[in-house]
């Protein structure tokens, strides 16, 4: 089975004083999070969505998707983690107890709070995670990326023309991404919150896909405001 | 959700703009698969509308022909993966004389409001019609339902004596237009006129064709269709109405951005009558699916005309497939995977 994981789990502390963990932010006339699941959705591949969100807005949460008439069965809410990597899980957890594993499953992991993605950008995460097990949506870097172990003096100038920007979906066969967080140890999962930057150094090859540079992650108040002066209503 | 619209901006610019997409109890949501460009598309890509229309019809998704995937029906009447064919005349009142197609209160995809080329696209219940035929071909259901409006016009209005039809035009329309003629009217001879014989080699189903510097001085047609438009216009109507029999009807087909000189003595003299059609409504839709279902040879013969397919992954590959469908001999679709 296909199943798509919306990470919910951000509390917005990166956001300032607003009330509520920003995936619950509007843009234009929904939430943040309410736009990611409908692309989800709107993809006939995907057959079950498994939203993640901090365990106390998990009844808002549920609310929220009634409130925009998102009511079936293919959208579940599971509480999420202390860490990305443990919201991973518990939605993987999920999926055990409930459905049961395949060898072929695979999961779309995908940050709410990036409700810009494209159905090609959906279609391209799910054609590399059957068929190389893992794949990141990345875009190539347009800045100079500038390395600096100290943050006083660059220390290196990677070449730019094999740099990239990390964005999600991040896609990957299930069991190939359990078996490596049961491998990992305590101090591994301190350090490696990127279940991709895991699958790296872990040895296993993890392919790229072409996201788009709108593809944005809405992080801050700066973020919200550039987002929503992007999105215009329906004509 | 959040729609991307793909707006032509200026000639030849292209930009992602992003609409809050409603998503309702009523609308179906469609992805596109298919798109095929039009003569009309082109006019907007590359300016030559004009600018006083241009500025006041950009910024606009182009494209009104396109054939789709439901991805969402919210009364769950068409499954998810239905394919089905998009209707781009989008009538806004019912007028029991006046066809939805020429309500000056119809709005139009790509002329009006934005057209097909967007992530997916909320379509009204009664403009989708669900088919059976090849996505790919199907797309041709749009320019097919045209001449669909055209014939049955033509049934209505021609006198009965339709032993001889010429189609002048050897591009697209013409092509379709007397492909949809001879399934229409298999016993009568079809005869196209062109310019461009490599063209012409395609319309292997009619019985004659004849490049128009070359036509038999006794040669007579009952009706003609005129499938030529823009500067080639004046120079085909004219040499209609000298090969037309008197009564006879001319259906008029071809766009053109100015007036064209029609030589009105010959029209009175002969009582010729000419037919002005544009666009299609639901039910051309309906008969040009049955059409294409029925008659698995009209699929086959539509398929040659696809002259480049281009898979659209970015914007990139959508100016790839408008600059590439200028030297094109015949359709440019775009298989939308973007």
């Amino acid at each position: 089975m296909i199943y798509a994981e919306i990470l919910a789990g951000g509390k917005g502390t990166r956001m300032g004083n607003t009330e509520m963990p920003k995936q619950f932010l509007k843009l234009g006339h929904k939430p943040i999070f309410i736009h990611t699941v409908e692309q989800f959705i709107l993809n006939k591949r995907v057959e079950k969505i498994i939203i993640c969100c901090p365990e106390q807005w998990m009844a808002y949460t549920k609310d929220t998707l009634k409130k925009y008439h998102i009511v079936t069965d293919k959208v579940v809410v599971v509480a999420g983690g202390a860490t990305r990597n443990d919201t991973i899980m518990n939605g993987i957890q999920y999926i055990e107890n409930q459905i049961g594993l395949n060898d072929d499953d695979i999961i779309i992991t995908h940050d709410a709070v990036r409700p810009f993605l494209t159905q090609r950008i959906i279609d391209d995460n799910i054609d590399g995670a059957l068929k190389y097990g893992a794949v990141d949506t990345v875009v190539e870097a347009f800045d100079t990326i500038v390395h600096s172990q100290d943050g006083k003096v660059i220390t290196d100038i990677p070449v730019r023309s094999e740099m990239y920007q990390g964005q999600t979906p991040q896609s990957f066969n299930i069991k190939l991404l359990k078996s490596l967080f049961l491998s990992l140890t305590d101090d591994e999962k301190n350090i490696l919150t990127d279940a991709c930057k895991a699958l790296v150094i872990k040895g296993t090859p993890v392919h790229l896909v072409r996201g788009e540079v709108y593809n944005m992650k809405i992080t801050t108040q700066h973020d919200l405001k550039v987002a929503n002066g992007l999105v215009e209503g329906d004509k | 959700m959040i729609n991307q619209a793909y707006r032509l901006i200026a000639p030849k610019q292209i930009r992602a703009d992003f609409v809050d997409l409603k998503i309702d109890d009523e609308n179906l949501i469609v992805r596109p698969t298919y798109l095929s460009i039009c003569a009309a598309d082109q006019r907007y890509y590359t300016g030559s509308r004009g600018r006083v229309i241009m500025k006041q019809k950009l910024p606009m998704a182009l494209i009104h022909e396109s054939v789709g995937e439901v991805v969402y029906d919210p009364k769950g009447e068409y499954p998810v993966g239905t394919n089905v064919v998009m209707i781009p005349n989008t009538p806004m009142e019912h007028d029991d004389i006046i066809k939805e197609n020429y309500l000056r209160s119809s709005k139009f995809r790509a002329s009006g409001f934005d057209g097909f080329m967007q992530n997916v696209v909320s379509m009204r219940r009664d403009l989708i019609i669900p088919f059976q035929i090849e996505p790919r071909v199907a797309v041709l259901l749009e320019l097919t339902s045209v001449v669909m409006n055209a014939v049955e016009n033509f049934k209505k209005s021609a006198n009965a004596r339709k032993n001889v039809i010429g189609i002048w035009g050897n591009g697209n329309l013409g092509f379709i237009s007397a492909l949809v003629l001879k399934k229409t009217y298999p016993d009568t001879k079809i005869i196209v006129f062109g310019v461009e014989e490599h063209k012409m080699a395609y319309f292997s189903f009619v019985d004659e064709t004849y490049l128009i510097n070359n036509i038999p001085s006794d040669l007579r047609v009952d009706h003609a269709f005129e499938c030529v438009g823009g500067r080639g216009s004046e120079a085909a109507i004219n040499q209609i109405i000298d090969y037309i029999q008197p009564q006879g009807s001319i259906t008029l087909m071809g766009v053109s951005e100015t007036p064209v000189g029609i030589n009105t003595r010959m029209v009175l003299e002969k009582g010729l009558t000419l037919l002005g059609n544009s666009r299609s409504n639901y039910d051309d839709f309906k008969k040009s699916v049955e059409l294409m279902e029925t008659y698995p040879d009209v699929c086959e013969y539509l398929s040659t005309i696809i002259s480049e397919e281009v898979v659209v992954q970015s914007i990139k590959d959508m100016h790839k497939a408008f600059e590439d469908d200028l030297n094109n001999d015949f359709k440019t679709v775009m298989k939308w995977d973007i």
